[in-house]
């Protein structure tokens, strides 16, 4: 199997990803648009590794994890204060400060 | 079956960093344990005493340099130890500011307006979260531009964010407004460290290593496929090109300086721009510095539109902290003209200008600060007129930070400017610096306007005044005003340090 398949793969969900983080409105799906993209180079990292015969890019999949996971936190924390104030999680709604 | 060899650290130059997470963690224990009288005292005490303590730290090891601190994934030499210096006192006048807790959230958690959050109000409690937040931010800002490995870069950069994320959105008044900045900077700022990571996979796939070293190995002997590198610097340029804010990364920047509390973006303003040019120093001159035609022409565009950007757009302001922002484009701007220049002097005078630019915009800031009617304070430009009249001392120091700002001799703006537009006509890219003194003249006409409007124009009736600050609040005013003029008449002695000092090793 080439390895380079995986790499399409992994850049067509990170383009993916950064679609939908364009075009979606609601907040929870731009951010699991952005945990795509985020697992999109997770991909890449794992390939590479196997390309390069070391485990670096292993490693560095395992520390992504670890963030993305503090992300979720801090994300849904701001997300569900946002919902419980405006009972919306659309990020055109969240329009103060345009003006 | 291979023995595990357990790593080798050396405590001492680590130790401003493992200091401030010490810091923090304490401060987080203090917040389950203490009752909520003493909660306040005691946190600043133990945010600001752990602040000292690394600065002190910095200074005993300022002479230290060493590229396997920590197994090789980050490298203390002279410009770490100039921008960790410069990130713990920014740190620490930002402490400061955020010790007035008239500007956070009683209690973040409850809904505006509601019950619980008047409740709270009327108990008089405090939000003492926000300490050790600011201390896990600080850490991050300690580890960015020491980092050199992928790992420890992607991870310092989200340490020093995810705590601003939330950080935007404690402020008391306008809960909305704060919320709805917290929102865009926290989903723009994770999509960007998205980019950063693509980028740093794909430079992984370049060079088969995740040290900077190794990616520099690998572009001096043009080895590897020089579209993964390609791929990976766009990626890796973009996820740093957010946080210093330059254009077309820029959107957040406005939104979040306003919505967040003034202290919060006093604080971000200034240390986040330090870590983030600190880190793009690092990586521009040291892995990429041999792949300069790949990078250069692009982020000399960069530069360009951000200046002209900044300085274009910060016109058309009538809010105070929103011109502020536009002015930290611009000069976010500025600062790119020092990396582009890629020499000596180019490095030395972006040291030099992070310095004397954090502590200007923390001054300004923490003078937005102290404006208010009864219902906060007041942003909105016009009703800032006649300030000068009212209380000279604050519309003074005011005007001379925005003096600094706009470049004007006397002041540390001047030294930093001229120095980064010298180091980058040094280097030959003459248009960058024709651009640049062209959008300095542009921005110095906003900044005269404020001053015109604060000094030439009769204050209206409406209730806007400044009040009496607390004492950590005038320190700040005072320190920020002190340096902004000590660098611009005597600026020989730190441009001397600095550039003794900073020299890159690899």
């Amino acid at each position: 199997m080439n390895s380079a398949n995986y790499l399409y793969v992994a850049a067509l969900l990170f383009t993916i990803g950064s679609i939908g983080v364009v075009v979606r409105r609601n907040a929870i799906v731009v951010f699991m648009c952005i945990e795509l993209m985020l697992n999109a180079a997770n991909l890449a990292f794992v390939t590479f590794a196997r390309i390069n015969g070391n485990l670096d890019g292993q490693v560095m999949a395992f520390f992504t994890m670890v963030v993305a996971a503090c992300e979720v936190v801090v994300g849904l924390a701001i997300i569900v204060t946002i919902y419980r104030s405006r009972r919306s999680a659309s990020v055109d709604d969240a329009s103060l400060l345009k003006r | 079956m291979t023995t595990f060899i357990a790593p080798a650290l050396s405590y001492s130059l680590l130790a401003p960093i493992l200091i401030v997470l010490g810091g923090a963690v304490l401060g987080v224990i203090a917040e389950a344990f203490l009752s909520r009288a003493i909660r306040p005292t005691v946190q600043l005490s133990i945010a600001l005493g752990t602040l000292v303590l690394a600065l002190a730290q910095v200074w005993r090891i300022r002479h230290a340099s060493s590229l396997t601190a920590a197994m090789s994934s980050v490298t203390v030499d002279g410009p770490a130890i100039l921008l960790q210096g410069s990130v713990l006192i920014i740190a620490i006048l930002g402490v400061f500011l955020i010790a007035d807790q008239d500007h956070f959230t009683t209690l973040a958690a409850a809904l505006p307006g509601s019950p619980e959050e008047r409740d709270a109000q009327r108990a008089g409690e405090k939000l003492t979260e926000v300490y050790p937040l600011t201390l896990f931010a600080v850490a991050g800002m300690l580890l960015f531009p020491i980092a050199t490995d992928l790992i420890t870069l992607f991870v310092a950069l989200e340490v020093l964010s995810l705590p601003l994320y939330l950080m935007a959105g404690l402020s008391r008044r306008r809960r909305l407004l704060s919320q709805e900045a917290a929102l865009k900077y926290f989903l723009l700022g994770a999509f960007s460290s998205a980019f950063f990571l693509f980028g740093s996979a794909f430079l992984y796939g370049y060079s088969g290593s995740l040290s900077l070293a190794g990616i520099h190995t690998a572009v001096e002997a043009s080895s590897g496929n020089q579209v993964f590198l390609l791929i990976g610097l766009a990626f890796l340029s973009v996820g740093l090109l957010f946080k210093v804010s330059a254009v077309p990364f820029h959107a957040w920047t406005p939104d979040v300086y306003q919505g967040a509390p003034t202290p919060v973006t006093a604080f971000m303003a200034a240390a986040t721009k330090i870590a983030a040019f600190g880190a793009m120093l690092r990586i521009f001159y040291t892995a990429f510095a041999n792949a300069y035609w790949e990078w250069r022409p692009l982020l000399t565009i960069i530069a360009v539109i951000t200046m002209l950007f900044g300085a274009v757009v910060a016109i058309a302001q009538r809010d105070i902290k929103r011109m502020l922002a536009y002015s930290s484009i611009a000069h976010a701007g500025f600062l790119i003209t020092g990396v582009l220049a890629l020499n000596k002097s180019g490095l030395d005078a972006t040291i030099f200008y992070l310095f004397a630019y954090g502590i200007a915009t923390i001054g300004a800031f923490a003078i937005v600060t102290l404006v208010r009617d009864s219902s906060g304070e007041v942003t909105d430009m016009n009703r800032w007129a006649g300030l000068g009249k009212r209380s000279p001392f604050i519309a003074t120091v005011f005007a001379t930070l925005l003096l600094a700002f706009a470049g004007i001799p006397l002041t540390s703006g001047f030294i930093g400017k001229f120095s980064i537009f010298s180091a980058a006509y040094e280097s030959g890219n003459k248009a960058v610096v024709v651009v640049g003194v062209l959008s300095s003249a542009i921005a110095a006409y906003f900044y005269i306007r404020v001053i015109v409007l604060m000094f030439f124009t009769d204050p209206l009736d409406d209730g806007t005044s400044v009040v009496i600050p607390s004492i950590l609040t005038r320190a700040t005013v005072i320190i920020s005003f002190a340096v902004t003029i000590f660098l611009g008449v005597f600026p020989t002695p730190l441009l001397n340090f600095i550039s003794s000092t900073a020299i890159f090793i690899r």
